[in-house]
């Protein structure tokens, strides 16, 4: 799941050469694999009805207009604080539930609209994994049934038979397969796990989206499943959607994340880039706060942001950018206009005016929000040096990219930036021009291609 | 030579009786036992823990689900009244025991002199009263003031803790606060007596990072200001190396490993230490190829495994000579200082092992 991995796959599939395509992939290939599944503008909206004649009143908007694709023999890892729209987004890619608004493309075909009966033969093909495994299997059923439904289902007789099949399953994902007769609550947490795997991995997927496959379980069995989790990967030639909150876990399982804020993708990145070099605020504010096992570094409460109070009702977001009233860098264009998720650097799409590690999308507005003020004093001091240094660093090299007249200007700009950090209150007097945008615009058509 | 060395050459202690900072520990629990009788046989849910936290000291408490974590810390709050109950062993509160003491004297010491925030706040607030009305009881039960006077320190105390608008808050009732302010509020209940000790179990695995990085801070905070003694109980080592001084790990009921944080981190003894440590996803590190997990499952507290209750899951059961790791028990003995393990290996075998095998993978 790792690039780490797909290296070693590399490796052994020069002797094996029994590793199906996709897995072994080479770092930084996912630019070029196939595209598996496309989703474009899907909402997800759940209606509040109120009173007898139960009138619409409002929404939920649990996913509210997100954009992404999945590439074939990749894991792209889905992360954000709880209620943020994760697992509605997992159901609905599933076609578990149907969309709002929005498409889904799988192989190329739309499957949207499909009604039941046409979403069928689909289902082989698209698997999910949920998040419970306690409540996710009916206790009243034996494992081989729970494990053999998917056939019964969908009416497939696997070679050599189902119960020879699944006892199969069983073994692949590390269970005994005697113990085809014995009920959910005989096994274990992560055992329940591996048979909630096994149930999805019957029909052979293409695409499994994962809700929170760990989570519910102890370190050192997450860690089981994980790897396991990895192994098929690699054996089957898997693609994963792995919804989690654990960034750690995220971090170890993704080649690719997406960031979830209030039904909102506010930044996808390669693993890499996002982890060393994360662009959206809230990106860097979700980072900083995992804590780290590492005691040695206790006390570098200066490396910290800490958000003020909870995640706006998705009921009513805030406008403009949905981050606006807990960001440090907010100005009046983020409470008035929603950026746009775009690709600022090759293979990183983020939506902010005030990107971290890149030069500011909006320069000319340099007034904090009174919120953004109060937001700031929890931003630890050595995030704002850095984050000052970093931005006039990175708006200095795409300057010295760009033709000459852009980089005075970019330059120019860079130099705000920095001053607008430490005297973020007072408006600035020189003001570049709306020009300086110029010179992200292009890298951003250039890297769109 | 290493600090391991010397400690491999001199007799090891055996922690039976009192570590040797005993004297000045705010809180001394010694051979605690709590054992649960139930239609399956007896559980022995705890089964002779030890240890000691100081003023102004969190002592972190890890270990897996149902290694008896939970239960250790209602033990010493005293909240072990069931009937199918055994609890032995002593708890010292600041010069006073609490095991043998009067139900009624815990009862009064429960709440301001020591204070507990529960894994699942729904379980502490009463879903039908008012959070302000249960924080403002939490207060004059101890303390002989009006209603008017309680309900001031009520509001500060959830301004304290970060709830906006803590006069207006005040009279929500429980399920109307989301999960993290929900939290919040029970910590302002557990601290509105300024409690001397706290026992914090897994306040915030249930919560999203951003609102444990919040928790977190506020429990530092209160701590400095009033010297609390605070036991954070939790399994992420995460949240054990950013709070902790001193660390305790549990595996089936018993303490396997305790020391300070940073030994434990940098020099851990315990092979299912090692384990924990390898099972980690590290935001801190590059990836690592994989992670080393733990084999096999949670001991059964039944029939707990003979000798050591690791052993069928332990990848160095048969290194120590003999069947002595399936047959006799280890006990903590001293590695050096505050740092004691339970494991039969040689103090030489762990070090190479640690340091050879284990730590080249995190
Ligand atoms: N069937 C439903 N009816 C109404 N609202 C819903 C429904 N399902 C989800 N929601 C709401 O949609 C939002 C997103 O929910 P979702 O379960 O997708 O969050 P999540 O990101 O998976 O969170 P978590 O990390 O807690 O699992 C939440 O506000 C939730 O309350
Ligand atoms: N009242 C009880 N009766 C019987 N068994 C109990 C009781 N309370 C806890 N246990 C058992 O004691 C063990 C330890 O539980 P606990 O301390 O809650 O674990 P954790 O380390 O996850 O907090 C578990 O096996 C649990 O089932
Ligand atoms: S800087 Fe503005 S656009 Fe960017 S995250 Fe903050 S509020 Fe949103
Ligand atoms: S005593 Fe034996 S089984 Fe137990 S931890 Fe040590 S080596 Fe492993
Ligand atoms: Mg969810
Ligand atoms: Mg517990």
């Amino acid at each position: 799941m790792s690039e780490t991995n797909k290296t070693d796959a590399v490796e052994d599939a020069a002797g094996k050469a029994a590793i199906p395509q996709q897995a072994s992939a080479p770092e930084g290939g996912s630019a070029e694999r196939e595209v598996l599944l496309r989703v474009t503008g899907l909402t997800k909206h759940f209606p509040i009805k109120k009173g007898l004649l139960q009138r619409q009143v409002g929404a939920v908007k649990a996913v509210d207009g997100i954009d992404f694709e999945v590439r074939k023999g990749e894991t792209l890892g889905v992360v954000g604080e709880s209620g943020c729209g994760k697992s509605t987004m997992g159901r609905v890619i599933t076609r578990l539930q149907d969309p709002t608004s929005g498409t889904i493309e799988f192989e190329g075909r739309d499957i949207t609209r499909l009604s039941t009966g046409k979403m069928r033969p689909m289902r082989r093909d698209v698997q999910m994994i949920f998040q419970d495994p306690y409540g996710s299997l009916n206790p009243r059923h034996t494992i081989g049934s729970i494990v053999s439904a998917p056939f019964r289902l969908q009416g497939v007789e696997p070679e050599g038979g189902v119960k020879k099949e699944v006892q199969r399953l069983l073994e692949l994902v590390g269970l005994n397969p005697e113990h085809y007769n014995r009920y959910p609550h005989e096994f274990s947490g992560g055992q329940r796990q591996r048979i909630g795997i096994a149930r999805a991995l019957a029909l052979k997927p293409k695409l499994v989206v994962a809700d929170e496959p760990v989570s519910a379980l102890d370190v050192s069995i997450q860690a089981q499943v994980v790897n396991l989790m990895d192994d098929l990967q690699e054996e089957l030639g898997l693609t994963y959607v792995i919804i989690a909150h654990d960034l750690s876990v995220v971090r170890h399982v993704s080649d690719r994340i997406a960031v979830m804020y209030l039904g909102k993708i506010v930044e996808l990145a390669d693993r890499n880039s996002l982890y060393e070099a994360p662009m959206h605020p809230y990106t860097k504010a979700l980072m900083s706060a995992v804590p780290v096992p590492d005691p040695k570094r206790r006390g570098t409460k200066s490396e910290r942001i800490l958000l003020r109070g909870d995640v706006p009702s998705p009921i009513a977001p805030p406008s403009g950018c949905r981050f606006h009233t807990r960001c440090w860098k907010a100005t009046e264009i983020c409470k008035t206009t929603e950026p746009q998720l775009l690709e600022l650097k090759p293979g990183q799409r983020v939506a902010c005016h005030h990107p971290e590690n890149f030069a500011d999308q909006a320069p000319q507005d340099t007034v904090l929000l009174t919120a953004a003020k109060e937001a700031s004093e929890l931003v630890g001091e050595a995030v704002l040096e850095e984050s000052a240094e970093t931005s006039a660093a990175v708006a200095a090299e795409v300057a010295a990219a760009e033709p000459a007249e852009a980089a005075e200007e970019a330059s120019v700009e860079a130099e705000v930036s920095e001053a607008e950090l430490e005297t973020a209150e007072e408006p600035e007097s020189e003001e570049p021009e709306a020009t300086a945008e110029a010179p992200e615009t292009d890298s951003q058509e250039s890297t769109d291609k | 030579m290493s600090k391991l060395e010397k400690a491999a050459l001199g007799e090891p202690a055996t922690d039976v009786a009192a570590p040797s900072d005993a004297q000045d520990a705010f809180l001394s629990v010694r051979d605690l036992r709590i054992h649960f009788n139930t239609d399956d046989g007896l559980v022995k849910s705890v089964d002779g823990v030890s240890f000691d936290v100081r003023r102004g000291q969190t002592l972190g408490i890890v270990g897996e689900s149902g290694s008896g974590k939970s239960v250790t810390s209602l033990g010493v709050m005293g909240l072990h009244r069931a009937a199918n109950a055994t609890v032995s062993g002593e708890v010292w509160l600041d010069g006073q025991e609490l095991i043998g003491a009067d139900p009624d004297e815990v009862r009064r010491l429960r709440g301001r002199k020591m204070a507990m925030i529960f894994q699942d706040p729904l379980s502490a607030m009463h879903p039908y009263y008012k959070v302000g009305t249960q924080i403002v009881e939490a207060y004059r039960v101890h303390n002989k003031v009006s209603k008017k006077v309680a309900r001031t320190r009520a509001i500060e105390m959830l301004d304290r803790v970060g709830i906006p608008e803590p006069a207006k808050r005040i009279d929500g009732y429980p399920h109307e606060f989301s999960g993290g302010m929900r939290q919040r509020a029970m910590i302002a209940m557990a601290l509105v007596n300024n409690p001397e000790l706290l026992i914090a179990d897994e306040p915030t695995t249930a919560l999203d990072v951003t609102v444990q990085a919040q928790i977190l801070d506020l429990i530092r905070d209160l701590q400095k200001e009033f010297g609390s003694a605070v036991i954070m109980i939790t399994h992420d080592l995460g949240v054990v190396a950013e709070i902790a001084d001193d660390v305790l790990v549990m595996y089936g009921g018993r303490c396997v490993e305790r020391g300070p944080v940073g030994e434990i981190f940098d020099q851990p003894q315990h092979p299912y230490t090692w384990g924990l440590l390898g099972s980690m996803p590290r935001i801190d590190r590059d990836t690592a190829d994989r992670l080393i997990p733990v084999k096999g499952s949670p001991p059964s507290l039944i029939n707990v495994p003979s000798g050591c209750a690791f052993h069928p899951r332990c990848p160095y059961a048969d290194l120590p000579k003999g069947n002595v790791t399936r047959t006799v028990r280890p006990e903590l003995e001293q590695v050096e200082g505050g740092h004691w393990s339970a494991c039969h290996l040689s103090a030489e075998d762990r070090t190479r092992i640690w340091t050879e095998e284990i730590a080249p993978k995190l």
